[in-house]
């Protein structure tokens, strides 16, 4: 079980990892300063496995790749959201962090609350309900099994 | 069954006689941008590769232009590790030159092109005819070592444009209406195309600051007919189309829009969302800090004629920076030879070298907490600018260097 951080719709890439944090030298140097703008104490209670869930549109703005890569350096186990915007999705699969689209968990769900993925299912427990999530694409799924693009260079 | 501007591009990359939208292609890239937002993090993965090699280095554009001049010793390193790279790897390389996406369309991009920036506002590119999309490094990289990437065929909605765009109003004002429109995920994943007997009044200026903020409703990727102001362009700059494109008469679109740019007036985008537009003259009176005009969207010469011609013979309001900031050297020095640089600065306006500024919320001009900006930038999240209790407006080259005359937002 995870605890669930809850955001709201549009969050973009800046909230997630500010532009002058990004030219920082390397992920580490940059993750304490995750969704600073938006919740300054998120890098401090986040812990490894657990989970940001979001409305729609999340990640959209700016193609930093750095936006995923902290969510994924503090050990958020994935993100869920209602939709996501383009380039986020990839990055995310691209670095193996999941991403999962689930119509109903965010209605559903309280910050802080305890709630539970299980990829194999393609089903989220949360509140003693199970909902039901959005399937990856094919090519997709197969990236992030692979655990992330880079991975297939290196075969 | 015909094919969109978007799916003929990506089958000609893909080296297949169709595509369609919701089909996945394995396509060659003709060009791959990146630039100092994300290159360090590219580096830093491509040497720890087991086998690391560039497929392709004539592909590689390589651009300092985010942090430029570097603004702290991180910087500075990050700056270094990029420069030395791309020396050592003759990587295409331009430190100081200009935005990236302005350097590109002067010195690169063709139509019929293929090119993958890892910088969201990639789609520009499509002022040209080209498909430009943003990554993020590890797409780049992948691109970088393969010369190939896998792409999902967009969808496309179609713009027809009509008529012409009355006096007083601009293409940012244009984008802006129709990102209200669609909203800041309208477009998501798929390609927005410009095409109409309206578009042949819109210069090259007007054309890229119309595609580049495309991303900001979503979009994969903008695209524009090649038709002669664009030829004109191409050919200024010595350049030559790999293939020139437009969508069939029966290509499949998601959406079909008409647009009167008769009935467009002067938009301003509230704070924090790009899509959070009303008619300028809702605004008039708020009180700005500061004022922007510069960025890939609105830092070129027409851009700072428009400005020039409002801000001549007047003063910038007291308490208020203007930072006017040309996009490249080239519109830099030829503002400088029109004297509009000269207009600027006995206005009391502050001058910087060709970068991303303030509108990235990085490198220089950034606002402090509480403060309000108008700017041409492309984005007006919470923080963007600087603190992150500050507010960003957007809009038209007019109606932010009218405001900095008035220190409130004004029309020109």
């Amino acid at each position: 079980m995870g605890k669930a951080f809850r955001f709201h719709t549009d969050v973009d890439t800046d909230q997630i990892i500010a532009s002058q944090y990004l030219l920082y030298p390397t992920i580490e140097e940059m993750k304490k300063y995750t969704f600073e703008s938006l919740d300054p104490t998120f890098a401090e209670r986040v812990q490894p496995g657990d989970y940001v869930v979001a409305a729609e549109n999340f990640g959209c703005g700016s193609s930093r790749e750095q936006a995923p890569s902290v969510l994924k350096a503090l050990g958020v186990k994935a993100v869920i959201a209602k939709s996501f915007a383009r380039i986020f999705y990839r990055n995310a699969i691209n670095i193996g962090l999941p991403v999962i689209v689930c119509k109903d968990l965010y209605d559903a769900i309280e910050d802080q609350e305890e709630m539970e993925v299980s990829m194999e299912e393609g089903t989220i427990t949360a509140k003693g309900q199970t909902f039901t999530c959005t399937k990856l694409p094919a090519k997709m799924q197969q990236i992030l099994d692979e655990g992330g693009l880079i991975a297939s260079l290196n075969k | 069954m015909g094919m969109t501007m978007a799916e003929k591009i990506i089958a000609c990359a893909a080296g297949v006689k169709e595509a369609h939208a919701g089909d996945i292609h394995t396509v060659e890239l003709d060009r791959l941008m990146s630039n100092d937002g994300t290159t360090h993090l590219t580096i830093d993965m491509y040497n720890k590769l087991k086998n690391p090699q560039i497929k392709d280095v004539n592909k590689l554009v390589w651009i300092v232009d985010h942090n430029i001049p570097s603004d702290s010793p991180k910087t500075a390193a990050s700056h270094k590790k990029m420069r030395d790279f791309a020396r050592e790897n003759k990587i295409t390389f331009y430190e100081g030159e200009g935005v990236c996406h302005q350097v590109m369309m002067e010195n690169h991009v063709r139509p019929g092109e293929l090119i993958f920036g890892a910088d969201s506002h990639t789609c520009a590119y499509g002022a040209l005819g080209a498909f430009g999309t943003g990554v993020g490094c590890t797409d780049y990289l992948y691109a970088m070592v393969t010369g190939t990437s896998w792409l999902l065929v967009p969808e496309t909605i179609r713009f027809n444009l009509h008529g012409k765009l009355n006096k007083g109003v601009y293409a940012r004002d244009l984008i802006l209406t129709i990102i209200g429109r669609i909203s800041a995920n309208g477009a998501n994943y798929k390609a927005m195309e410009f095409a109409g007997d309206g578009l042949a009044s819109l210069s090259m200026a007007d054309r890229i600051s119309i595609c580049n903020l495309c991303v900001e409703a979503g979009a994969k990727t903008a695209l524009m007919e090649v038709d002669d102001v664009a030829m004109d362009y191409l050919k200024a700059h010595g350049r030559e189309p790999k293939a020139l494109f437009t969508s069939d008469e029966d290509a499949v679109f998601a959406q079909v829009f008409d647009i009167d740019l008769g009935e467009i007036e002067p938009i301003v985008a509230k704070p924090h969302f790009v899509d959070s537009v009303v008619p300028a003259k809702e605004c008039l009176g708020v009180k700005i800090d500061e004022a922007f005009l510069g960025s890939c969207n609105n830092g070129r010469l027409e851009d700072l004629r428009v400005g020039a011609e409002i801000i001549k013979g007047k003063k910038v309001a007291e308490g208020v920076r203007f930072l006017v900031v040309p996009a490249s050297q080239t519109i830099y020095k030829e503002a400088l030879k029109e004297g509009l640089l000269d207009i600027f600065m006995e206005a009391g306006a502050i001058i910087m070298n060709p970068n991303c500024s303030v509108c990235w919320g990085s490198c220089q001009g950034v606002i402090g907490e509480g403060e309000t900006l108008i700017s041409t930038g492309t984005r007006n999240f919470k923080g963007r600018a600087g603190h992150r209790d500050s507010f960003v407006y957007l809009a038209s080259a007019a109606t932010v260097t009218a405001s900095a005359i008035k220190g409130e937002i004004a029309l020109a």
